[in-house]
């Protein structure tokens, strides 16, 4: 068992405090779902932990089994184990997904045990034919023109490939339509088990119906507020976020702020 | 008043080579001719670079002597990594200034194609040279430059193509420079006949560090009506020279000519790269990138010029600077009075790897005509952070993540050599231009 253990984060952007001593503990075989109003710091969050240049960690620890990546590099991290789902993944024009794929797969590995290309080009079909992606987005340009759906799938793809311990998925199910999400969460599931944890961030109790998390959390004002299991999503869907905030006593005054 | 330039060579010189290679009489006293003007004229200026003090015109030698080879074996290996020495049909390599291999096959001989170096070209077909020798695309008097050319031309290849014939292999060329003596005046003179195809692929090639010559090439592609010519280059001459480099197209009706340029010379080069779009529909396609380094000075004025109804011009230029390099990319899209339905578009982007490096991005749009469309789009930038973050959050290192972004921002034109070698050779000379 591997755990992410997050511990009193602080995160800044452009000076303003973001995040205000985030606590959360993820387990591999575990998946929790991250829900909350706009502009509370979910996805300030996810990009703290993989390490955005532009976000400030001025305080507290992301540790991996006691290892704090916060003093890693980015693919440094990447290779302890963390893989993020972005909400807007980049377009690298001239690269094809595939060489950028086995570029990270190779990342990993020793110089001298690169992946054989058949074995990658057969378990790149085997994913991409289970996340019903036409063979052709395999050689084209990565992220490249992609629609919305695809880049998100793209994404999932990826995380298969890579088999990361801990997947952070910001916002994968946002400008999905309901097969796209089926696919994707089709995807996220098999990835569940003893090898996996999966921490997802949505604003939508929607994808919650496919993939039932184990644990699901509410971050206001840069903090978690209230944890507890699947039922805790399915209250927020019919009540919304404002008995939280009277039952912890806490004023309508970042809901404003825009998402970070 | 313009002041008369000395040159590297008197008139009764250039009559002698002129001689010593028993070119007709009449070559000869247009050699002469044009060494006048040449002393005459003033030197090209192309936009925002100040070329008045470069010299262009002195050398250690006009010609140098080097051996043939007798057998592909012979090759330096980096000559070799870019030959298909079993497949390819049709070859001709220079070394220096001497005609050093030639291939050509018999089903393309039986078909009339003429593919010869220019020297013969300008013994054995006189009537084609001297009806399309700096005639029609470039003109002898344009300035010192080309005057400079007409007079001490000593290299280069005809390509003759006969009316209807569609050669389906590219033709490749090779140009070794293994003499820092030497200086080329290539000159590439493709002749595509109505509803004839060809595609030519050439290739710069020097083996040391420091030149000491000029280089002063004039291409010229004619495609007569129909006819489609493809036309792609990988320059790798070394530091030292001064480049002067004009590779100009003739597009009449219907024809079209594309080209594939990767322009990775480490000598101070003024490329002018002009299509003349004549013909109505008629079409070209430019692609070129270029990695800039060291204290280089490059300038890339890229120019389609659309008479005909319907023409379509595109440019595209990707340049990655490094070091202290220096570049500057103008792309003119002119479309003349007449050009009715027209389309010209451009993109020119310049990715800047140091604080020293510069490169301007210049696009000029030149619209005679109402009836007609045109774009342009150009930046100038970093790599991008986010790019960065992006690869590296997958597990990838900085320096590969860096090396993939180059490695796609040049690879349009990477993607459009139609020659594997040529393409594999394009991809390390970037490889380890950018290291």
């Amino acid at each position: 068992m591997a755990t992410l253990e997050i511990k009193d984060l602080h995160v800044e952007i452009d000076g303003k405090e973001i995040l205000k001593g985030l606590n959360l503990t993820i387990n591999t075989n575990e998946v929790h779902a991250i829900m909350g109003p706009n502009g509370t710091g979910k996805s300030t969050l996810a990009s703290a932990i993989m390490g955005h240049p532009k976000y400030e960690v001025t305080q507290g620890e992301v540790l991996i089994d006691g290892e704090n990546v916060l003093d890693m590099e980015v693919d440094e991290r990447a290779k302890a184990g963390l893989f993020l789902a972005m909400q807007y993944p980049s377009e690298i024009p001239g690269v094809t997904n595939a060489d950028f794929l086995r570029s990270a797969i190779n990342a990993r590995r020793e110089e001298g045990d690169e992946i054989s290309l058949m074995k990658f080009i057969r378990e790149l079909d085997k994913t991409m034919d289970f996340l019903e992606m036409p063979e052709e987005m395999s050689q084209r340009y990565l992220n490249e023109g992609f629609s919305g759906g695809e880049k998100k799938r793209n994404e999932i793809l990826q995380m298969m490939m890579i088999k990361p311990t801990f997947g952070i998925l910001d916002e994968i199910d946002s400008g999905l339509d309901i097969d796209a999400l089926k696919v994707v969460s089709k995807g996220i599931n098999q990835m569940r088990g003893e090898g996996f944890g999966c921490l997802m961030i949505t604003h939508y109790q929607r994808l919650l119906n496919y993939i039932t998390p184990d644990h699901v959390h509410v971050m206001m004002q840069g903090k978690v507020v209230k944890s507890g299991g699947a039922e805790l999503a399915q209250r927020l869907e019919a009540e919304g976020y404002e008995w939280i905030k009277q039952e912890l006593g806490i004023e309508n005054t970042d809901a404003v702020t825009e998402e970070a | 008043m313009t002041v008369e330039t000395k040159l590297a060579l008197s008139a009764q010189e250039v009559r002698s080579f002129s001689e010593k290679n028993n070119e007709p009489a009449a070559f000869a006293d247009f050699r002469v001719s044009a060494l006048e003007k040449a002393a005459a004229l003033e030197l090209p200026k192309p936009d925002r670079t100040n070329i008045t003090k470069w010299n262009f015109v002195d050398f250690p030698a006009h010609t140098v002597e080097s051996a043939v080879y007798t057998s592909l074996d012979e090759l330096p290996e980096e000559v070799k990594a870019v030959i298909d020495t079993e497949g390819q049909q049709n070859l001709y390599i220079q070394r220096n200034n001497t005609p050093a291999f030639i291939k050509v096959s018999e089903e393309l001989t039986n078909k009339g194609v003429i593919f010869t170096d220019i020297q013969t070209a300008i013994r054995e077909h006189a009537d084609l040279v001297e009806k399309y020798f700096m005639t029609t695309a470039v003109k002898v008097d344009e300035h010192k430059l080309t005057a400079y050319h007409a007079a001490l031309v000593n290299g280069g290849i005809f390509v003759y193509v006969p009316r209807n014939v569609v050669i389906e292999e590219p033709l490749q060329v090779v140009f070794v420079n293994d003499d820092a003596k030497a200086s080329l005046f290539n000159h590439v003179l493709v002749v595509a006949e109505e509803s004839s195809a060809v595609t030519y692929v050439e290739t710069y090639i020097s083996t040391f560090e420091q030149a000491e010559g000029q280089v002063n090439v004039v291409t010229e592609v004619i495609a007569k009506d129909n006819a489609h010519v493809t036309f792609g280059a990988v320059d790798t001459l070394a530091k030292g020279f001064t480049a002067y480099m004009n590779r100009r197209g003739h597009a009449m009706r219907d024809a079209k000519i594309d080209w594939a340029l990767g322009l990775m010379n480490d000598a101070n080069t003024i490329y002018d790269n002009t299509t003349n779009l004549i013909g109505d529909n008629s079409t070209s396609d430019f692609k070129m990138a270029t990695v800039g380094r060291g204290e280089q000075k490059l300038n890339f004025t890229t120019t389609i010029r659309q008479w005909g109804k319907n023409s379509d011009g595109q440019i595209l230029k990707h340049g990655v600077m490094k070091d202290a390099a220096q570049s500057i990319f103008n792309g003119i899209g002119h479309i003349m009075h007449g050009g009715t339905k027209a389309n010209a578009e451009q993109e020119s982007r310049v990715l800047m790897l140091s604080e020293k490096a510069r490169g301007d991005a210049n696009p000029i749009l030149l619209i005679d005509e109402d009836d007609v469309t045109a774009g342009h789009a150009a930046s100038v930038g970093r790599v991008d952070p986010t790019q960065l973050y992006y690869l590296m959050s997958r597990g990838i290192s900085k320096a590969e993540a860096e090396r993939l972004v180059i490695h796609g921002f040049l690879a349009p034109v990477v993607a459009n050599l139609p020659i594997e070698g040529v393409k594999k050779q394009l991809t390390e000379v970037i490889e380890r231009k950018v290291r």
